[in-house]
């Protein structure tokens, strides 16, 4: 079972570390971790993709309020949340029917973010089943290079996480 | 000369160094442990001018287990203080067993200047990071103007929610700078710390109703009740429902031995009956106490037929090694206070007479039961102790056989009489733990009973005691084996003693040879004579008791196997077995 559990830090040196190991420690596996700013200085958002019960997403809930630096943490399993992931894939287009790759990019609503004589890179944006989906679509075409960011995540509708609250 | 006053209004030039020393006045803290070394030694130049005593010990870990048994002994922040690099990394046992057990400590290192961090320094190490699971919060301060809020903040952590140790790594260059400094006597706030302290009232609803249908209730009294000060209001909560009380190895003294709901402790050395009363129980009252591997046994047999109330003030205690059925996260002298406004008398007495009626057998099974075979067995001499002593005696343990005879043997009616390594189980804990209880409490006697292998491990911080005259009764339950790994060896391992005789120098001697009494018994007759000569003799003595080479800690509960399958003494002791120790 996903989780995406979702935390407000304090933005100061070794919170990451910090985090991670707490994961390491209690023998929890990360599928994902993003780190970034807020629209508060000083306090950043982590998103953190478990695979894990719901009791063991609780168990990671309460270690990660044990933190000094972790301000708020949001299990939105438990809510309905907007989740996307983003990747970038380096096709190979040498040896390829340009037609049917560029007819691939439309379907997929991948973007061409870059081309060079011998690839084509392609930016992918949507919830991860998605980024998945297209991904297995580019295999066969050869896939050279990838990079995803991992997910990040919000809730849906009006209730927020707010940093302005810790400002 | 030290020149503080409570508040300062004008500010004054101070080093970092003298901020140190200023904060920790500011913070009550009398007696700091420590060794110095390049990177603190700023701090200890500006140590002479302020009233805190410094002891030197003989190796950091002595300080770190000192500042521990001093935390533990006095109820206040035990401090210890070390240089970078192998000062740090020294101190790291004694800041994963306060770790383990909860204990409020601050440790302050001196790391190399911040210039040079990450440069693989002379003496740097990322202490930092290598104490990260194993403190509750750790600073690392690169410049003077942040010493005053870690400092603060540190003492804040250590000792509120669950208390644990918290390290401040300084810079040497953070310790020579100046500023103008004033202290600032405003609480201090941190937003990512909450220790939830308001009782949750609808939990407090589900465990009186828990309460209410119970027939066969068992508390099970943990460490957290020392913390809390819960004393007086665990004691009318048993008495209300009329509940039996089990203890936890460090919940001992949490609870009067002498009370007549005491059953004795819980666990892979607990009393049996106290083991099956919790396998047949039907509802648990978890006080404080956090379900270790060790007082469970199996956690899937665990009290199948019991619902758990489990009070704690630690959030990720809860549902981490048993599910609760009601869970009330909060300081646990408030929950109970919230509990005796609502809950009602209850009479439990088929039930406790029915836990009584399966002490029957026991008793037979008891070593101080079977006549007297000419040999000392351990148990006797800590039941003599306890006797002599009149149960007041502050006792450090170390870890091992001699620690679960302790627990068994001296039975503690006060809180912090009994001080041990639980979580962690440090050998080497129970000397320098001792010195630091008797700094915390020096009216009270205390008593460190060690064993021959963990003495020998911080054996040198007999020095220490030396040279600060200080007063500890060293009782070393001398086997001539590393006893409780040898007890498992043949219980579970055929007999195959591996690495576990030991031959130790003349224990007399080496006291002697530190200018302290050392005395030593060989057999039960002798022990009265030699504790009480101990105990009118100044300073420092050591009892070398030659015990029992094969005895074995009884009953015992195997690791993982089900609380109530232990294993018991037989009623014949074991043959003897004669090692290759020498006779000294």
């Amino acid at each position: 079972m996903h989780h995406t559990l979702v935390a407000l830090v304090e933005d100061k040196p070794g919170v990451l570390n910090r985090v991670a190991s707490l994961f390491r420690r209690r023998a929890f596996n990360i599928e994902s971790l993003t780190v970034g700013r807020t629209d508060v200085p000083g306090i950043s958002r982590m998103t953190m993709v478990i695979d894990s019960d719901q009791v063991s997403a609780d168990r990671v809930t309460a270690y990660l309020y044990k933190l000094v630096n972790v301000l708020q943490v949001e299990d939105l399993r438990e809510v309905p949340a907007v989740a996307r992931d983003l990747a970038l894939v380096k096709v190979a287009v040498a040896g390829h029917d340009r037609a049917h790759l560029l007819r691939v990019v439309d379907e997929t609503r991948a973007h061409i973010v870059d081309s060079g004589e011998q690839t084509m890179t392609l930016e992918i944006t949507g919830e991860p089943p998605h980024v998945d989906a297209v991904i297995s679509r580019l295999e066969p075409l050869g896939i050279v290079e990838m990079v995803r960011t991992g997910q990040v995540a919000m809730r849906r509708g009006d209730t927020t996480l707010s940093a302005a609250q810790y400002s | 000369m030290y020149a503080g006053s409570a508040h300062w209004v004008m500010a004054m030039q101070r080093t970092g160094a003298q901020i140190i020393w200023e904060c920790l006045v500011h913070e009550g803290v009398s007696t700091v442990f420590g060794y110095p070394g390049g990177a603190i030694l700023p701090a200890y130049d500006a140590m002479l001018d302020y009233p805190v005593k410094h002891v030197l010990v003989r190796h950091e870990q002595g300080a770190s287990h000192m500042a521990d048994g001093y935390a533990r002994a006095g109820g206040g922040v035990g401090v210890c203080m070390a240089t970078s690099g192998p000062g740090a990394t020294n101190l790291v046992t004694g800041i994963a067993t306060a770790m383990m057990d909860s204990v409020p400590m601050v440790c302050l290192t001196g790391q190399v200047p911040s210039k040079l961090i990450g440069y693989d320094a002379f003496q740097e190490t990322d202490i930092t990071g290598i104490t990260l699971p194993i403190t509750k919060h750790s600073y690392l301060v690169t410049r003077v103007e942040d010493i005053m809020p870690a400092m603060k903040e540190a003492f804040v952590l250590a000792k509120s929610g669950r208390p644990g140790p918290v390290l401040v790594d300084i810079t040497k260059d953070a310790q020579q700078a100046k500023i103008d400094w004033a202290w600032d006597p405003s609480p201090v706030k941190l937003r990512g710390y909450r220790p939830k302290l308001t009782v949750p009232q609808s939990e407090i609803s589900t465990a009186i109703d828990l309460l209410s249908k119970s027939k066969r209730p068992v508390i099970l009294a943990g460490q957290g009740i020392l913390h809390s000060g819960a004393m007086k209001e665990v004691r009318q909560f048993a008495e209300r429902i009329n509940a039996p009380v089990a203890m936890t190895l460090l919940g001992l003294g949490g609870f009067p031995a002498s009370h007549p709901l005491h059953i004795g402790m819980m666990g892979m050395h607990g009393e049996s009956w106290v083991n099956h009363a919790i396998q047949e129980a039907d509802l648990l009252i978890a006080l404080g106490m956090r379900f270790d591997d060790r007082v469970t046994g199996n956690i899937k047999t665990y009290a199948v037929n019991a619902k758990k109330i489990h009070i704690d003030i630690d959030p990720s205690e809860i549902n981490k090694n048993v599910q609760a059925d009601a869970a009330i996260v909060a300081d646990l002298r408030e929950a109970l206070k919230d509990l005796l406004d609502v809950v009602k008398p209850a009479n439990h007495e088929p039930w406790l007479s029915y836990i009584a009626s399966m002490k029957g057998t026991s008793a037979v099974h008891d070593i101080q039961s079977l006549p007297d075979n000419g040999h000392l067995y351990a148990p006797h001499v800590i039941n003599d102790i306890w006797r002599i002593t009149e149960g007041k005696a502050i006792v450090v343990t170390d870890v091992g056989q001699h620690q679960m005879w302790e627990a068994q043997y001296y039975h503690h009616e006060t809180p912090r009489t009994l001080i041990t390594s639980g979580g962690l189980g440090t050998m080497g804990f129970g000397l320098p733990a001792a010195i630091g209880a008797k700094m915390a409490r020096p009216d009270a006697e205390v008593w460190a009973i060690v064993g021959d292998g963990g003495f020998q491990m911080t054996q040198a911080e007999l020095s220490t005691a030396a040279q600060e005259g200080v007063k500890v009764n060293v009782a070393v339950i001398n086997n001539g084996y590393l006893g409780m790994v040898r007890q498992w060896q043949e219980f579970f391992y055929d007999r195959r003693y591996a690495a576990t005789p030991l031959r130790s120098p003349d224990f007399v001697k080496i006291a002697e040879a530190h200018g302290l009494l050392g005395l030593r018994a060989e057999k039960r007759p002798e022990v009265l004579d030699v504790v009480q000569r101990a105990r009118q003799a100044e300073g420092t003595v050591l009892i070398d008791f030659r015990v029992e080479q094969e005895d074995s800690v009884y009953p015992m509960v195997p690791a993982g196997a089900d609380l109530d399958a232990m294993i018991r003494r037989p009623q014949q002791p074991s043959v003897l077995v004669e090692t290759g120790a020498d006779p000294i």
